[in-house]
């Protein structure tokens, strides 16, 4: 097969699968339509390793175009993809943790009656996200942004019979819109300045622009990203998001779509670079996300919610890494972050499976003995996050922190902070769910059953992949050749350039790795100590909190405080604009205009009255003056 | 004996004139059944009357038919009348406004 047909296959087979399988509706045979939704992901990673053995051979980036989209004056754009070191590696992970979480969703799903329109959903949204990374100008990746979105919507909202959860896919949406309008106005300024929309075109010419163009571009995409990848301040849709089934929470708001945001700054490097301002505002934003949300997760006691925090903090800690420019461990810490928080909300689903849809972690505790698979997978994604050597997140993150103490040891003191609290978070919530006691009733107690199989070899691949992802990124200072870094050399090539780096000593970082390793453990010695030698449970529902609890426990008010300064303001303008232009303007008029209709009709259905003779007198009248006419002409 | 043809004319003018005026000022609807065919046959009068002058048979073939569509009309139309009556004890057709928009 030539590589164009495959590259163009890769994001279409997804897409036949959703159209086969929503076509048919509820007549496919479950089995059948989950056969049809795994298979066309597996082969699509097929072809994706395929790709990636190419560029591992050396060849240049490969793209293939499928047609001619819009042509229109000077602009034109097509439906053209492009595989790069970068996006083939995108291509990897969406694929292949794509391909778990469907066969994860078979297990997970498999009594719930609209089983069909979940597979066909995920079906889609693998096949937008494909158009994302794929995607060789912006316009092709938009259509992949919204489509995300979308599909991000659709999932969410899954059981709509629920209006929380429609409220919650519609907060996301809307969220999701206001990043996509900075998005979208900065694509136009990009072709207005570059006057076109093709990568090969834009971004080799960045640096003939002006930085305050440059800066305006890459701020407005950043807002952009803002909204995808949950970033502060519009992160409050992702923990709400939660609503969703587990899988997709797993695939969409914690391996694929939230990453899209560092994927695109990741792809637009060189505007970043050449724009200090704009990653002074990707560096602030992201340790600003990366602390705030670590803080929020100490306090939750929902399970996923736990988790979702943990992926707004962990994304805010890849923005740390673009915003200091080092791009490659931004994306390598995108990838390890993919294996292990996939990992843990499926493991997390895997729990709530076994407890019946619980998902308070006050409920539960004790499960190691219960579901000692799930424990195992759980605790190897907890490592990983926490950053413990040699799980895949030590690696990643430990990449990031130097290079951010290169750039600003206070950057790095932050992003120390919100690491080490991820690790004290992570371990309570491990030593609440599967340490100690188990507080769940006797009824629950006695149902508690390992999932299928279907559900556990996903986590255990996925184990394996967070306990081996970070060997691809072993740092120089560990004798690793960091390959990682080497293959995504060519995307960043000319920011490297530009960047002026401050190496470090091999003492230094061997004391900063040190120092975090230290900490972390003390961390997890401090959870261990409050969460099962004291066997601490955090307090119930309605209990008095101190202050401080209850501002982190109620997400310091931030859903409130927007409530109260954008959403009721809007109302209120609403309700205004409702009453000076709707009603006394709009409304006047239209009234006006069927009232004066009404009047005249009025007038004329007088000559209509129904009395028979009336319409004859009429008639005969009417032949009469016909024939005076005729004769007297 | 030779009747000039503007007698035929005027006497059916005449008829037809009275029939017009018969539908539109009489109420009972019988009379106005009867000023309907009053109308008819002064057409049918002026017909054979040109038809005699012209020597064309046509007019003459024309006149059939329309006594039988009159008759077939009749037959229809007091029906009508009957089922009017027995609905509503009257002839009076100023009444029969029902069907007003």
């Amino acid at each position: 097969m030539s590589t164009g047909a495959m590259i163009c296959l890769i994001p279409l087979l997804p897409l036949f699968g959703f159209v086969l399988i929503s076509l048919t509706g509820k007549r496919l045979v479950k089995g059948f339509a989950a056969l049809i939704a795994c298979a066309s992901v597996l082969v699509a990673f097929a072809f994706a390793v395929a790709l990636f053995v190419k560029l591992l051979k050396g060849s240049g980036p490969l793209t293939a175009t499928m047609f001619q989209w819009i042509s229109a004056g000077n602009f034109s754009a097509s439906i053209s993809f492009l595989v790069d070191p970068l996006s083939s590696l995108m291509l990897l992970v969406i694929t292949g943790v794509g391909f778990l979480i469907h066969v994860y969703s078979i297990g997970y799903m498999h009594d719930d009656e609209a089983f069909n329109r979940f597979m066909s959903y995920l079906n889609l949204f693998v096949f937008f996200m494909l158009l994302l990374v794929m995607g060789s100008n912006y316009l092709v990746m938009f259509v992949g942004w919204e489509g995300v979105g979308l599909c991000s919507y659709l999932l969410i909202g899954f059981w709509f019979k629920n209006q929380d959860y429609n409220d919650a896919a519609n907060k996301a949406f809307i969220m999701n819109r206001i990043g996509d309008l900075g998005l979208l106005v900065g694509m136009i300024l990009i072709f207005i300045t570059f006057g076109s929309l093709n990568y090969a075109d834009v971004l080799p010419k960045a640096e003939a622009i002006g930085t305050p163009v440059l800066t305006l571009i890459t701020i407005l995409l950043f807002i952009g990203a803002m909204g995808k990848s949950a970033q502060i301040p519009l992160y409050t849709w992702l923990p709400d998001a939660m609503a969703g089934p587990t899988p997709v929470s797993a695939l969409i708001h914690a391996a694929t779509m939230v990453t899209a945001g560092v994927y695109m700054v990741a792809r637009n490097n060189i505007l970043y670079t050449l724009s200090p301002i704009a990653m002074q505002l990707v560096l602030v934003i992201g340790l600003a996300t990366a602390l705030f949300a670590a803080t929020i997760a100490l306090a939750q006691n929902d399970i996923k919610k736990v988790l979702a925090y943990s992926t707004v903090s962990q994304l805010g800690l890849m923005f740390v890494a673009l915003g200091v420019g080092a791009y490659a461990s931004g994306i390598f810490h995108m990838v390890t972050h993919a294996f292990f928080k996939a990992l843990l909300f499926l493991g997390a689903g895997s729990v709530i499976h076994a407890m019946h849809h619980e998902q308070d972690i006050r409920k539960m505790g004790g499960l190691r003995k219960y579901i000692p698979l799930t424990y195992f997978t759980f605790l190897v994604g907890v490592l990983a996050i926490a950053g413990i050597p040699p799980f895949a997140g030590f690696f990643s993150k430990d990449e990031i922190l130097a290079n951010a103490f290169r750039q600003n040891p206070v950057a790095w003191g932050i992003a120390v902070l919100a690491s080490l609290l991820t690790a004290f978070y992570m371990f309570r919530l491990l030593f609440l769910t599967f340490f100690g006691k188990t507080r769940a009733s006797e009824d629950t107690i006695h149902h508690i059953h390992e999932s299928p199989k279907s559900m556990t070899i996903p986590l255990i691949f996925l184990a394996i992949l967070s306990l081996g992802g970070g060997f691809m990124g072993v740092p120089e200072l560990l004798g690793g050749g960091n390959w990682i870094s080497g293959f995504l050399s060519p995307v960043f090539a000319r920011s490297t350039e530009l960047h002026v780096e401050h190496h470090l000593s091999h003492t230094t970082e061997f004391a900063l790795m040190g120092i975090i390793v230290v900490f972390t453990l003390v961390m997890i010695g401090l959870a261990y100590r409050r969460y099962v030698a004291k066997a601490h449970v955090p307090a119930a529902e309605g209990a008095p909190l101190t202050p401080a609890h209850k501002t982190i426990y109620n997400k310091y008010y931030v859903d409130e405080i927007y409530d109260a300064v954008i959403v009721k303001p809007l109302y209120w303008i609403s309700k205004l604009f409702d009453i000076v232009i709707e009603r006394s303007g709009i409304d006047r008029l239209v009234n006006l205009i069927g009232d004066s209709l009404n009047d005249w009709s009025g007038i004329f259905r007088r000559i209509q009255n129904g009395h028979l003779g009336y319409y004859i007198f009429v008639m005969v009248l009417g032949v009469i003056l016909i024939v005076a006419f005729s004769y007297t002409r | 004996m030779n009747i000039p043809i503007e007698y035929y004319i005027w006497l059916s003018t005449v008829l037809f004139s009275i029939g017009v005026l018969g539908v539109l000022y009489r109420r009972n609807a019988i009379i106005i059944f009867a000023c309907i065919e009053l109308m008819l046959n002064a057409v049918n009068l002026l017909m054979v009357a040109f038809s005699a002058k012209l020597n064309d048979s046509n007019g003459q073939v024309f006149v059939f038919f329309i006594m039988a569509v009159a008759a077939a009309e009749v037959a229809v139309g007091l029906a009508i009348l009957v089922m009017m009556y027995r609905k509503t004890k009257s002839v009076d057709i100023d009444i029969l406004n029902r069907l007003r928009g």
